[in-house]
């Protein structure tokens, strides 16, 4: 549904408003190098406007910090809808390796909602490039949650039908006929 | 003499010729130690937690369902792809991938969840590969991360209490 909102509304070109909302600016160098004839994103007709009154699009990097949660809350809003918000790089998805620190607040999601999240520290360029390409619905996510298992582990199901008083102890009656 | 500027500006452009990239059609050679997401491999696993305690991002929780079963939680969120549990792993279970295009829509979809096998020690109640290839780790005992809220939880126990393990950390936050 997102995908389809995303390709009527943003069809022709997404102006993208760029936010750094306390990261260590690495993000932004690699969000800077998308927009550089190297890996130049105006061909997508991705733009980058300087106030968010013009923008489709947040990218946002860095945690949200006590001191810049409210700001950033405020260009959010600022924003016309309908608006989508990215966040980039490890510190905007989850808080960054000093997601305990003081004045870290946590990930941007506890501040804004966010629909794509680009995980690195620094997210390579390509992966931003694909990150929006994933958005535009160009091409599928490849990740997906992964759970193993070692063994499966059998819990033993005790009944109490089966369980049977032995003067001072509990017997499990199905234990003594295996 | 502003005709000549705008002249030799357009014969520098055109010696640099075209650079961009054709990226998205094509994928990018990737430079030499790139390090991509972190890939566990459950078989190799022996669920020391040593990756869990080097985590700079505290992104890798434990924890213990009961004697047998531990659960290892890699959260994929705030990981900075350091490879430093890659790095101290005894048994290699972790590989730095080159995957690095993990946009998604769901940060659920970075996860990776580890359900182990621990077998019992006859000492401690807990196993442990020996203790000079993990010497670093100072976490004993069973591990009780808050896997709902994703939170850390840095609690450790000494098991031989007649003998107080020097430098034990006994510390616990939230
Ligand atoms: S994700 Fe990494 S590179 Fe980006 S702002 Fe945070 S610390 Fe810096
Ligand atoms: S690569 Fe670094 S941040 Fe990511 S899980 Fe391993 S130790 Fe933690
Ligand atoms: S360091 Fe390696 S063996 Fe130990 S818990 Fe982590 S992945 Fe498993």
């Amino acid at each position: 549904m997102l995908k389809n909102l995303c390709q009527k509304m943003f069809g022709r070109s997404l102006w993208v408003y760029h936010a750094n909302s306390g990261g260590c600016n690495g993000c932004d160098i690699e969000v800077l190098n998308v927009l550089t004839p190297y890996y130049d994103v105006e061909r997508f007709g991705i733009k980058l406007v300087g106030s968010p009154r013009h923008a489709d699009v947040m990218l946002c990097q860095g945690p949200a910090m006590r001191s810049t949660a409210l700001a950033l809350k405020r260009a959010y809003e600022a924003m016309p809808a309908p608006k989508l918000v990215f966040a980039i790089g490890s510190c905007a998805c989850g808080g960054g390796i000093w997601f305990d620190s003081y004045s870290v607040l946590g990930p941007v999601e506890k501040i804004l909602p966010v629909n794509y999240y680009i995980p690195g520290c620094p997210p390579r360029p390509e992966a931003i490039i694909y990150g929006v390409a994933v958005a535009l619905g160009l091409v599928d996510k490849k990740t997906a949650p992964v759970e193993f298992k070692q063994i499966e582990f059998p819990i033993p199901q005790y009944h109490p039908r089966d369980l049977r008083r032995d003067h001072d102890m509990v017997v499990y009656e199905k234990l003594e006929k295996v | 003499m502003s005709v000549l500027s705008k002249l030799e500006e357009t014969f520098l452009c055109l010696k640099a010729g075209r650079v961009t990239l054709p990226y998205p059609a094509q994928a990018q050679p990737l430079p030499e130690n790139f390090r991509g997401r972190p890939i566990f491999d459950a078989a190799k696993c022996v669920g020391c937690a040593g990756c869990a305690n080097n985590c700079p991002a505290r992104e890798i929780l434990v924890f213990d369902v009961c004697q047998e079963v531990r659960i290892l939680q890699y959260l994929g969120r705030r990981c900075t792809y350091c490879g430093r549990c890659a790095d101290v792993c005894p048994e290699k279970a972790i590989t730095m991938s080159l995957e690095f295009e993990n946009a998604t829509n769901k940060i659920g979809d970075l996860g990776q969840k580890l359900e182990l096998f621990m077998s019992t020690c006859q000492r401690c109640g807990r196993c442990f590969k020996g203790a000079a290839v993990l010497d670093e780790l100072k976490m004993k005992g069973y591990r009780s991360d808050d896997l709902q809220s994703e939170r850390w939880i840095y609690r450790s126990q000494a098991f031989l209490e007649s003998e107080p393990v020097v430098d034990d950390i006994k510390i616990e936050l939230d």
